[in-house]
């Protein structure tokens, strides 16, 4: 088990390297840089400026400098926002990140698992139906349009929670935005738990516990829903992916700190550091997240496991 | 089960959260935009950063609560009979935030920091009235000790002007003049600025900086006016979404907004009357003609073009939130101004403008079997596209085919500084409280005279104002230069812009003013 998380990990490096390169040189192409504006500065400060942040070097010198400073950890200043380097900012955005795309995280995989099963053992009833209805407007209806209309309802008409902000991490400021994230994923998960369950419930060996008189709770909880989630874990990691680094647009309606919204002001900004370093986080994260979904796969399948 | 404690992990992780969250009395909650870039001085060029940065430091002079500078860390000053020197008294009280005196090295500290070309600070050309700053700034002076700002002893400041510049005593309540703790940064390096070292000489100071949320700020207890303070600290919240701000500020978590899209002012003014403030800004929305290119270099073709935008129509019609027609260069209500020159046609009803207008369209040569070709361009956004279709639209009247071109900022005006335009749209707010800062825009050689404008004439009346120290002298020969500009349709001024606040009938104290400035010490917040 070690071994193959090892070698999996050190088969990452090149893509790492490759991504990197592709992004670093692909943004400088990009029209615009990170000191034009609206005003012209005179050229003495722009050149200042550039050599500050070490631009007037030749591109592959750069490179190569930002390359070494990535090895030895430095992912180098922020271009815009001065008082910070990259490396700060993103462990001042990570937390805000994780808690919001954990809870939103555990909210789907707990309401998508339990509506899937529902849905599974009253398959084509009318409760089947409802479900299926109710998480598939949680998917059509996109982000930016529900979010306003749940800040308008619950916020100010109502008046029972916050419109926005972290709040000091109040759980309440939490509740609308990990609802809207997590949505999305409760209609996902809800749909491939009830078609996986529903195949396993039509398996022999589930056939032959019955015939053994096995309860149906038991024959539930111990040999449908385990094998029924394999699925879903192998849907997980893409998941957990998605809501680490897509938390964008919640964050940016709800006015929330995260990595998210420092990724794209960065991209519109062409703050070239921030850009680069949001792109190493999010590709370190998700091949790790895609290792651990592996991981699970083997714990949960045995025929996985003895590969 | 990973699960339990995943949960315990993140409640405990909110129980500590809640623990250590302080808690104010009066705490003023105000939707501020952006992020700022940076809290030093010296790295800002925004308004929604000059809000922070401007309650946690003060320069000689401040803002009072109408924006005028009225004494700050200087208590006292005196200006020679020629209007070149300034010398400056320090207040006795005056104390940066961690007890140590503001000193007159400070104020010289920070301004030869400004000007030194390292520091690479883009509004340093602000403060170039005073003596070698620029060639400081640009290189051509090496030794900063050559800069016009002198301390006399710990306590009092001499600075030498390059000529009089009567808005001088403003330009010094501007953030480009604040003083920086040099012991701190002399300490600390560039790391004096992180919120673990700042020391600041404001009525506030900042606490906390979560970059994407909020900045905070709270009482500066060493600041010599702290006991009027009524406002206990600032949560300055980042939030680009103007709807979702608006949302927040209807469930009372936002006390004042700094923008609202303004589809929602007619929402605004039937649900919260009164809360809108939207006021006259020194700002002037304009449309450029190239003089490089024919027949842009005809005074009849451009006045024509200039005559029949139905300027009326577009603030309270086209946008909505009823900007004011701009007929004269220079905005309303600045300082050192003169009476306004506006165009002599400003009078005019619209109907007689485009009738005149076609006469000047033929007299130029142009009609129908020969139709004037027009490209409009503007950089990409949904109110300048209003503006360039309803008045390419009252174009048309003339039998002038304008063609519509948009482009992304920063291209639009790397473009139109290259020439490469007919008509553009342009926009300029003011920096300083003297209508030089907008004629400017019309003199021979500067870089923001996009069209090329160029008047012998114009040019020599703006020099000799900038030699003349009797005020009124001076403001009657920028009414004579704007007159020229004017008379000569150099460029089509359309509107003054508005700023844009709503404000919770629960602060007082807010007084609206053309540079939209005001600061918290002059607030107060009613529970």
């Amino acid at each position: 088990m070690l071994g193959f998380a090892l070698r999996r990990l050190l088969s990452t490096i090149p893509v790492l390297w490759i991504a990197l390169t592709l992004c670093f040189f692909i943004l400088r192409l990009a029209p615009g840089g990170p000191f034009d504006e609206e005003r012209q500065l005179p050229e003495r400060i722009l050149a200042n400026l550039r050599a500050h942040y070490n631009l007037d070097k030749p591109l592959l010198v750069q490179y190569w400098d930002y390359l070494t400073g990535v090895l030895m950890g430095d992912l180098g200043p922020s271009y815009i926002t001065d008082d910070f380097t990259v490396v700060d900012l993103i462990s001042i955005g990570l937390p805000y990140t994780f808690i919001l795309g954990g809870c939103a995280f555990a909210l789907a995989i707990l309401v998508g698992i339990f509506a899937g099963v529902i849905g599974a053992l009253n398959q084509n009833t009318s409760s089947d139906y409802g479900i299926a209805l109710v998480v598939m407007i949680g998917l059509i209806v996109p982000n930016f349009l529900l979010a306003p209309i749940l800040q308008l309802v619950f916020g100010v008409s109502l008046g029972w929670l916050p419109v926005g902000g972290w709040g000091e991490g109040k759980l309440s400021h939490l509740v609308l935005p990990v609802i809207i994230l997590a949505l999305p994923h409760v209609a996902r998960i809800s749909r491939l738990m009830r078609g996986s369950m529903i195949e396993v419930l039509g398996a022999n060996y589930i056939r032959t516990a019955r015939a053994k008189g096995i309860g149906a709770r038991l024959m539930i909880t111990r040999h449908a829903i385990k094998p029924a989630l394999l699925p879903v874990v192998s849907y997980l990691g893409p998941a957990a992916g998605y809501l680490l680094t897509g938390s964008l647009v919640v964050e940016s309606i709800f006015g929330l700190p995260g990595i998210g919204q420092y990724f794209i002001n960065a991209a519109l900004n062409r703050d070239y550091g921030m850009v680069l370093g949001t792109v190493i986080f999010y590709m370190v994260l998700i091949i790790l997240l895609n290792l651990v979904v592996d991981l699970v796969y083997a714990l949960l399948d045995p025929k996985v496991r003895a590969r | 089960m990973p699960k339990h404690r995943l949960t315990a992990f993140f409640l405990s992780f909110f129980a500590a959260v809640l623990l250590v969250a302080p808690a104010y009395a009066a705490m003023l909650n105000l939707h501020n935009g952006g992020d700022p870039a940076s809290l030093d001085p010296h790295k800002i060029s925004g308004d929604w950063e000059n809000r922070i940065v401007g309650d946690i430091f003060e320069g000689l002079t401040t803002e009072d609560v109408g924006a005028n500078p009225i004494a700050g860390q200087a208590e006292s000053w005196t200006i020679s009979d020629d209007g070149t020197v300034y010398t400056f008294k320090l207040r006795d009280n005056a104390n940066w935030s961690d007890g140590q005196p503001v000193t007159a090295g400070d104020f010289v500290f920070a301004f030869q920091r400004i000007m030194d070309p390292a520091t690479a600070a883009s509004y340093a050309y602000l403060q170039y009235p005073i003596k070698n700053a620029e060639a400081i700034n640009s290189g051509k002076i090496t030794d900063f000790g050559e800069l016009g700002v002198k301390a006399l002893d710990d306590k009092t400041l001499e600075i030498t002007l390059e000529q009089p510049t009567p808005f001088f005593l403003g330009a010094l309540t501007h953030y480009t003049a604040y003083p920086i703790p040099k012991h701190v940064v002399e300490a600390k390096g560039d790391d004096w600025i992180k919120m673990e070292n700042i020391v600041v000489n404001g009525p506030y100071k900042p606490v906390e900086w979560i970059p994407g949320a909020h900045v905070t700020t709270a009482k500066n207890d060493q600041y010599y006016d702290f006991a009027s303070l009524k406002i206990d600290g600032v949560k300055f919240f980042v939030l680009e979404d103007q709807s979702a701000a608006l949302k927040r500020y209807r469930a009372g978590e936002f006390d004042i907004l700094t923008a609202f899209p303004k589809d929602q002012y007619q929402w605004l003014e039937e649900n919260h009357p009164g809360e809108a403030r939207v006021v006259p800004f020194a700002g002037l929305y304009y449309y450029v003609f190239n003089h490089r290119k024919p027949p842009f270099d005809d005074a009849r073709v451009r006045k024509a073009l200039s005559m029949a935008i139905n300027r009326e129509v577009i603030g309270p019609q086209i946008l909505g939130t009823g900007e004011l027609p701009a007929y004269s260069w220079v905005p309303p209500g600045m300082a050192n101004s003169g009476e306004s020159s506006e165009v002599d046609w400003a009078e005019m009803p619209y109907p007689e403008k485009v009738e005149m207008a076609k006469t000047l369209i033929a007299e130029a040569g142009y009609g129908k079997d020969n139709p004037l070709k027009v490209t409009l361009r503007y950089n990409t956004s949904d109110n300048h596209k209003r503006v360039a279709v309803a008045v390419a639209a009252m174009w048309k009247a003339l039998g002038v085919e304008a063609k519509l071109y948009n482009s992304e900022l920063k291209v639009h005006y790397a473009e139109i500084r290259k020439g490469e335009f007919d008509v553009a749209r342009a926009g300029w707010l003011a920096d300083y409280n003297d209508p030089v800062n907008f004629l400017d825009l019309l003199k021979g050689s500067t870089s923001n005279n996009y069209g090329a404008y160029s008047s012998p004439e114009f040019d020599k009346v703006m020099d000799q104002a900038s030699l003349e120290t009797d005020l009124e002298s001076r403001a009657k020969l920028l009414t004579q230069a704007e007159e020229i500009a004017m008379d000569d349709n150099a460029a089509a001024p359309i509107y003054f812009y508005l700023s844009e606040n709503v404000v919770s009938p629960k602060i007082k104290g807010f007084e609206d003013n053309a540079f939209d400035i005001h600061r918290t010490r002059w607030l107060t917040k009613e529970e």
